[in-house]
């Protein structure tokens, strides 16, 4: 009962944040916090249930944790199904922790509609944990629709001066790519009609599907399209930047700390067990944008003047190592892609928290009206120096663990394509350091007088700092909790070889 | 005619009652709130009939009617549709001076028509009932004379109506020369017993499809839909929208079905053209426009091109899921479009029509309950999950894999991604932040009727987009064979 709880319960505070921010907007971020710690709680409670539970519906893999189903819509075999592995696990938590911080950065700089704007950023994660959790692919694509209108508000009545574009760019990009994967869905469901006699929309049926290679391929191109799109992988990745740079700070957070990895998950979850041949067939493909997506979007990145836009590129470039690490099928890769996406939800995350808190200040995001922070704001730069370290991948940080993963496992697979994505080690100090050179050295350029970071904002980035450490230091729970789920990915990869 | 066949037709004498009970009150006393409430309790008692009738089902009653349950499904989804029409005229019209008193007396009449036209099993009861409808839709579209574009909608859809009926009389003269049959069961035996392709009945069909086709408003008969829709008010807008085009629709797949005229290749190639034109046409148009009710208008052309492919997923291998999904997304499209037009009715003054797209402005903030219905109802249009129209949409994928019409399918996504465009451009107006207050006219007061209404088809739209087992498991137990 604990998975729908965990759902239900963001919906339900973002309702009573609605209603209660009408009045008194303190009220409306106090019933924020208090739904996320519910939340926390409930997912820590599920933690503590685990060695409980030994009700697992047979012919459920052991690498699952916890399940619920229930009958949704008889008529097409469609089940409200949520099951929880250690990857999911990880993600959500993830999503807790980046709710938080969204909380916290949207604080004081969501100054109007402060009911609605959390009423819109708890429905979001409430979509988000269902995507992570649903395992009946039509309820999964419920999930992965409504995500999107949420997001699609924040942006677009709480972004900066580009919004309606961005926002609109953003949900037709989405959509028109969920429909490609609907499509996929339903094709896939109705070949298993034919040869069951029964709908079923339910990811483990689905797995049993006999496909002929040619449609499984077009299938599988449905869903990375979709996938691809969230992620984003170049050439799907033009929303992004825009979609990032326009969102508030808080949006911001949730889209490229968690709904990014929706894509990425989607890959994990769906695209190898349902489709092993297609995408064994297709990854010299896959791995080539993931490892395109490196190169290009780094350079992109060190070409850009806006802060935000900049560390939206960093994204696209970070997402790429997951692209590479998933389809190269290797065990180690795929470890390090899961690392990879928790370290760059917290390392972009806490960036663009750096980037709301400077331009609250500045009322700029233009890099070339920054410079000499580090004697106004000796914290925040210091906190930006971090972080900038993180991204570029320092030893002994989070994103390095990952990023190392990836490459050790990628590079057996495909040498050439590993090499060139190793390049974006070496991009990725350039455009991090530039950064900080240009934010936080040089001569202060702005007269007025600064506040530093606020207690707040200094413990929200103190505890990512923490985690980034923790990640960074002693991955090693993170790898055994994610380890029997990519066990299983690896049945369904080592086949071909 | 035995007691069987008379309660079998009750829905349709209750309906005719209540057109004489109407006009009756009117002579005696000119109220427009009675001769509403008399035409709302026609309409319900006719809901009840209906709901009598169905164990008589499926029963010929005179070799011109056929009343079996889809005919009685369908009148029901009809009588609803007006019902909800009455409850938003009677605030938009109470506040607009004049003698509204006739307006529900002819949406009952046309009513009456979609009735007879959903149950017909001859072409003379088709012709019938297409007319009195198309009759009382004249007037209505025309009722507010005050308002020039009003007249000139009413002028453009009598002169293209008649068109439209000479060549569906002409159509079924051919097919009337070459079969010798006016009822859709011999003319199904006629077709089936042809081997060959014969020209003349199918030059008949495609007649009678293009007659149909300029009431469903499909590419490229389809230009008089803004027009008839900015120019008529909200609420009949609405009718013309659902009722009219619903009850063209449901007996298209009814004369398709019972003829089995689907078995001409031809005629399919020609139904994909059309449903890949209007898709296309009806989407692009819409993109930017300013005009919200001309907005809707093309979006309808859209969602009729939906609907077709879904119809066309009939011919091919399954015609019971296709079916289902046609009465399915005919369902959707009704509650969206009424709760759309509704809202654009309900944000109307009777100084203007809330048509151009600033009226929106900031509509959210100052009238939050009523933009979140607006916008849920755009959202269902667009197919978004959580609404009815998301259902519907998939109802469309699933029939349209089923048979395999992958071009019709990538045509529906590429529609798909045009149609968020300028739904969710009302949706950013009314999100904006209204710069001057008085732009979004203060409520008028009393409108608790349509409100209602609107409520009630908002609360429809999220239950169907949550929970539609119970409507489907309805539709499929009507639409199985025998029912």
């Amino acid at each position: 009962m604990i998975l729908p709880a965990l759902i239900i319960v963001l919906l339900l505070g973002g309702f009573a944040a609605w209603i209660a921010g009408r009045g008194e907007p303190n009220t409306a971020r106090w019933i924020a916090v208090i739904t996320l710690t519910v939340a926390t709680l409930l997912l820590a409670a599920q933690c503590l249930q685990f060695d409980a539970i030994d009700s697992l519906p047979a012919g459920m893999p052991p690498s699952w944790l916890a399940d619920f189903n229930r009958p949704w819509i008889p008529r097409f075999g469609i089940d409200f199904h949520l099951a929880l592995d250690g990857i999911s696990l990880l993600l959500i938590a993830l999503t807790l922790l980046l709710g938080f911080m969204a909380v916290s950065s949207s604080w004081t700089e969501i100054d109007n509609r402060q009911g609605y704007f959390f009423f819109n950023l708890l429905a979001c994660l409430a979509g988000t944990v269902g995507v992570f959790l649903a395992v009946d692919l039509f309820l999964f694509f419920f999930f992965w629709e409504l995500m999107i209108i949420p997001m699609y508000f924040l942006i677009s009545i709480w972004g900066h001066e580009n919004r309606l574009y961005a926002a609109i760019k953003f949900f037709i990009f989405t959509q028109v790519s969920g429909l490609l994967m609907l499509l996929a869905i339903i094709v896939l469901v109705l070949l298993n009609h034919r040869q069951t006699g029964v709908y079923s929309f339910d990811y483990f049926q689905l797995q049993n599907t006999r496909l002929d290679a040619d449609v499984a391929f077009w299938l599988m191109l449905g869903f990375f399209i979709a996938f691809s799109v969230k992620l984003p992988a170049v050439p799907f990745h033009t929303w992004l930047p825009d979609a990032h740079t326009q969102a508030s700070t808080g949006g911001s957070v949730i889209l490229a700390g968690v709904m990014l990895k929706t894509g990425a998950y989607g890959l994990l979850r769906f695209v190898f067990p349902l489709f092993p041949e297609a995408a064994q067939q297709f990854a010299p493909l896959a791995m080539a944008l993931g490892a395109a997506s490196i190169v290009y979007a780094a350079m992109l990145a060190f070409a850009q003047t806006d802060l935000k836009r900049l560390i939206a590129y960093t994204s696209i470039s970070h997402m790429g190592f997951i692209v590479l690490g998933l389809f190269s099928g290797s065990y180690y890769a795929m470890q390090g892609a899961v690392v990879t996406m928790l370290a760059h939800g917290i390392s972009a995350a806490a960036l663009f928290m750096i980037a709301g808190f400077l331009q609250q200040r500045l009322h700029t995001r233009e890099l070339q009206r920054m410079g000499g922070l580090w004697s106004a704001l000796p914290r925040l730069s210091a906190l930006t120096l971090f972080f900038a370290l993180a991204s570029l991948g320092l030893p002994g940080l989070a994103n390095f663990v990952g990023e190392f993963l990836v490459l050790l496992g990628a590079f057996d697979v495909n040498t050439v394509l590993t090499v060139v994505a190793a390049l974006g080690l070496i991009l990725a100090p350039i455009y991090a350091l530039r950064v900080v050179q240009q934010t936080c050295h040089g001569a202060l350029r702005i007269e007025a007088h600064l506040h530093d970071g606020s207690k707040r904002e200094l413990a929200s980035l103190g505890l990512l700092v923490l985690v980034t450490l923790w990640l960074g230091l002693h991955p090693g729970p993170v790898l055994n909790l994610a380890d029997p789920a990519l066990k299983l990915l690896q049945n369904y990869v080592v086949m071909e070889y | 005619m035995n007691s069987h066949q008379l309660a079998a037709l009750a829905p349709i004498i209750v309906i005719t009652a209540a057109a004489v009970a109407v006009m009756l009150v009117i002579a005696v006393r000119r109220n427009f709130a009675l001769t509403g409430a008399v035409a709302g309790c026609g309409i319900l008692l006719a809901l009840a009939a209906t709901v009598f009738a169905w164990q008589y089902t499926p029963i010929q009653v005179t070799p011109l009617i056929r009343v079996d349950r889809s005919a009685l499904q369908a009148t029901g989804l009809l009588l609803l549709a007006g019902l909800a029409v009455i409850g938003f005229c009677h605030d938009y019209f109470k506040a607009r001076p004049g003698e509204n008193e006739e307006l529900p007396l002819l949406l009952l009449t046309a009513l009456l028509g979609a009735g007879v036209l959903v149950s017909s099993s001859h072409f003379a009861a088709f012709f019938m009932g297409l007319e009195t409808l198309s009759i009382s839709l004249f007037v209505l579209v025309g009722y507010t004379t005050r308002r020039p574009q009003s007249l000139e909608a009413a002028i453009k859809y009598l002169v293209l109506s008649g068109v439209s009926s000479a060549l569906l009389l002409m159509g079924m003269a051919l097919i009337y020369a070459q079969s010798g049959a006016l009822d859709f069961a011999s003319i199904g035996q006629f077709v089936a017993d042809q081997r060959e392709i014969d020209i003349m009945t199918l030059s008949g069909i495609i007649l009678l499809l293009a007659a149909l086709g300029f009431k469903l408003s499909l590419v490229p008969f389809h230009l008089w839909t803004p027009d008839v829709y900015e120019g008529a008010s909200a609420p009949i807008s609405a009718f013309v929208a659902t009722v009219s085009k619903g009850a063209v629709l449901l007996l298209l797949l009814r004369f398709l079905l019972g003829s089995n005229s689907f078995h001409y290749a031809p005629l399919l190639a020609v139904l994909s053209a059309i449903a890949f034109l209007s898709i296309l046409t009806g989407n692009l148009l819409a993109l930017l426009q300013n005009n919200v009710k001309r907005l809707l208008a093309y979006s309808s052309i859209a969602h009729m091109g939906y609907l077709l492919v879904a119809l066309i997923a009939a011919a091919a291998v399954a015609p019971a899921l296709a079916v289902e999904s046609v009465t399915f997304y005919l369902v959707a499209y009704f509650i969206t479009t009424l709760g759309a037009f509704g809202a654009v009715s309900i944000i109307s003054t009777p100084q203007a029509e809330a048509c151009d797209i600033t009226c929106y402005r900031g509509l959210f903030w100052q009238r939050p309950w009523l933009a979140a219905a607006l916008t849920l109802m755009l959202l269902s249009l667009a197919g978004i999950p959580l609404t009815a129209g998301f259902i519907a949409k998939f109802y469309i994928f699933t029939s349209g894999a089923d048979s395999r019409l992958w071009g019709l399918l990538a045509t529906v996504i590429a529609g798909s991604g045009l149609g968020l465009y300028y739904y969710l451009r009302v949706i950013v107006q009314m999100t904006l932040a209204a710069d001057d207050t008085d732009r979004v006219a203060a409520p008028a007061a009393g409108q608790w009727l349509s409100t209602a209404t609107l409520a009630a088809l908002t609360v429809m739209v999220v239950w169907l987009g949550i929970y539609p087992e119970q409507l489907m498991h309805f539709i499929r137990a009507v639409s199985m064979p025998g029912g």
